[in-house]
């Protein structure tokens, strides 16, 4: 308990210090209430076709009716969902499996570090949205999961890499050479003296694994890819260019779904910037104390 | 040497890996994709073009996996990819090499000036630390890079086209004035077509170079040899492009080569929304016809471009830099 609150200190001083980590974390947390409640938000139900197609902006209709007669607010709001879920759920599960072979291939070298590194590097080179294409063109209708198996499976080399080279340089640091000569267990020192130090890495890999899935998964909504008749910003993109929103004049239809996404992906690559800055102290913004320190 | 061997090697290793993969792809989806094409297409087309499916998706009916697998293997070695089911009766082969033209030109020309603008721009932010460009440039690629590729180009086509009718915003070129050909207008229209494509893959992309670039930077800056440079009074110019640029480029180079696949899918989506006539929308045509010997044709094309670049990327990295030469 005393930990959980030092930590939750210590998380709202570093959001107090940093506007980027703050300005994401705000848009995050809105988006989280958006994904928990979305009824409190709809006005309407997102999917009747109940009002006279493409509204113009007015207060019951804050940003016009879709081609079909539907609000388009509350389909926005409707559509935070799968977005979020999407991107909590492919971002942990891409990082575990990062976690995993990154670790695995550092701490148990040889020929399973060989193995696990060619493995890696090799679908991380394959380029992943034409194959995710392919794949979802051949099961047709990709629902949640298929889009989640995809996703994953193309998004945990990067961060693996990554792991592995960290690893690496903390293997043969002097205190866990001490924890091997106590006689530790293997899964101990992994888990209690390996990880620990790694937990800003470890988050910047979620944060980006979640950034790359709500793009990538937005991109196949688009193209109709995914299954066309849920909620989702992606699959509002794809309705609203199959019926020439921009030309017709209604262009909020499609063009509030792509800021919406552009809202959760800043937060995501905010967070992740700061992170960037914590890990790495050389990247912090120069303040003027810290430049007059360097001057004098 | 043995570095080139061992890239080499690496390269031929994942080459293989794709073509497996690109193999047994359309098998190992649930309720056999494969085999439900070819029943569905049976009989609405001719027995050759049934038959050029099946060569494409690898099964002749009376094979094997493993003789499937190797006659696949041989047709792509020789360019034989069959008849396209959506363009028929054009072959694969015949369709890519229309359309390829035009996303070389696209991509080429975006890439190197995403690379040359992005890398020059990163610079000079970190080497006026806490100026103008370096308080500007960082947040505001953060957040352009969180906009979907496709949707920044609806943006454009809606901003620059539908509302303010500078450029065109739909195909390679128009169609109903003129013809392909190597003629000035043509050149002119196809430059005109091409600006809102190029411009969206361009300020989708800069920012990586951007970022990266500046953070190498910095850490290179701060290195001894241009305190020296400082010391030894040269020009700040002279000290910003011949030392501290050159050394922190190198590893732009590595993430030229990772990025290129990034960019590549980017481009697919922007190729769709402008319906320019290049690679990628004929992979989300080839899509929406089932059209699955081009599908399977046009990824391994993806593929192999990528990974080629990825490998000149790096053999060009390690002649220019002798450090990664010997610790891999």
């Amino acid at each position: 308990m005393k930990r959980l609150s030092s930590l939750l200190g210590a998380t709202w001083r570093f959001l107090r210090r940093d506007k980027k980590a703050f300005a994401g974390a705000v848009i995050m947390l809105v988006l989280l209430i958006l994904t928990a409640f979305p009824s409190w938000f709809t006005p309407d139900d997102p999917a009747a076709e109940i009002y006279s197609p493409g509204m113009g902006l007015s207060w019951a209709h804050p940003l016009g009716t879709t081609s079909f007669g539907q609000d388009v607010f509350s389909q926005l709001m409707a559509g935070a969902r799968q977005s979020v879920m999407l991107a909590l759920v492919v971002g942990f599960l891409c990082t575990i499996l990062s976690v995993v072979v990154g670790i695995s291939a550092a701490y148990l070298g040889g020929l399973i570090d060989d193995g696990l590194s060619l493995l890696t590097d090799v679908i991380l080179v394959i380029p992943t949205f034409p194959l995710i294409i392919v794949i979802a063109a051949y099961t047709k209708n990709a629902n949640f999961w298929t889009i989640v198996f995809v996703l994953v499976f193309t998004g945990w080399s990067y961060g693996a890499r990554q792991m592995r080279v960290q690893a690496l340089s903390l293997r043969n640091r002097d205190y866990l050479l001490a924890a091997r000569a106590r006689g530790e267990s293997s899964w101990y020192i992994i888990s209690v003296e390996l990880i620990p130090p790694m937990t800003s890495l470890i988050v910047a890999n979620f944060l980006s694994a979640a950034l790359y899935a709500v793009l990538t998964a937005a991109g196949l909504q688009f193209v109709g890819l995914g299954n066309v008749n849920t909620e989702s910003w992606g699959t509002m993109l794809y309705w609203a260019q199959n019926n020439e929103a921009l030309a017709a004049g209604y262009p909020l239809w499609a063009l509030a779904p792509g800021i919406m996404i552009a809202l959760l992906g800043s937060a995501l690559a905010l967070l992740n910037y700061a992170f960037d800055e914590v890990s790495n102290p050389a990247l912090r913004p120069v303040t003027n104390r810290r430049r007059r320190k360097a001057l004098a | 040497m043995r570095f080139i061997v061992r890239r080499i090697g690496f390269l031929l290793i994942a080459l293989w890996a794709a073509l497996t993969l690109n193999f047994f792809i359309p098998r190992l989806m649930p309720g056999n994709p494969a085999q439900a094409i070819v029943a569905n297409f049976r009989g609405r087309i001719n027995p050759s073009a049934l038959h050029a499916i099946e060569v494409a998706l690898g099964i002749g009916g009376h094979q094997n996996l493993v003789a499937a697998y190797f006659q696949y293997l041989g047709n792509t070695f020789t360019g034989n990819f069959g008849v396209s089911t959506g363009n028929y009766p054009q072959t694969v082969t015949h369709v890519i090499g229309v359309a390829l033209p035009w996303s070389l030109g696209l991509l080429g020309v975006t890439t190197v000036l995403g690379f040359v603008l992005g890398t020059g721009l990163g610079a000079l932010a970190a080497w006026r630390r806490g100026g103008v460009l370096d308080n500007l440039l960082p947040p505001s690629f953060i957040v352009i890079s969180a906009f979907p590729y496709f949707w920044v180009g609806l943006l454009c086509a809606w901003l620059f086209s539908l509302t303010l009718n500078w450029f065109p915003s739909l195909n390679g070129y128009n169609a109903t004035v003129d013809s392909p050909g190597f003629t000035w207008t043509f050149a002119v229209d196809v430059l005109n077509h091409s600006v809102l494509p190029a411009f969206t893959i361009l300020i989708s992309s800069i920012g990586g170079w951007i970022l990266t670039m500046r953070n190498n930077m910095i850490t290179v800056v701060a290195e001894d040899y241009v305190k020296m440079a400082r010391a030894k009074g040269l020009t700040p110019r002279r000290i910003l492009w011949q030392y501290a640029g050159r050394n922190a480029l190198l590893p732009n180079l590595t993430g030229f080569a990772m990025s290129l696949g990034f960019i590549i899918s980017g481009a697919i989506l922007v190729e769709d929304v402008f319906n320019y006539p290049g690679v990628g929308f004929l992979l989300l045509q080839a899509v929406g016809n089932e059209d699955f010997p081009l599908l399977q044709a046009l990824l391994l094309l993806i593929t192999v471009a990528v990974l080629v670049a990825i490998f000149i990327a790096d053999i060009a990295t390690a002649l220019l830099d002798p450090r990664t030469r010997n610790n891999r």
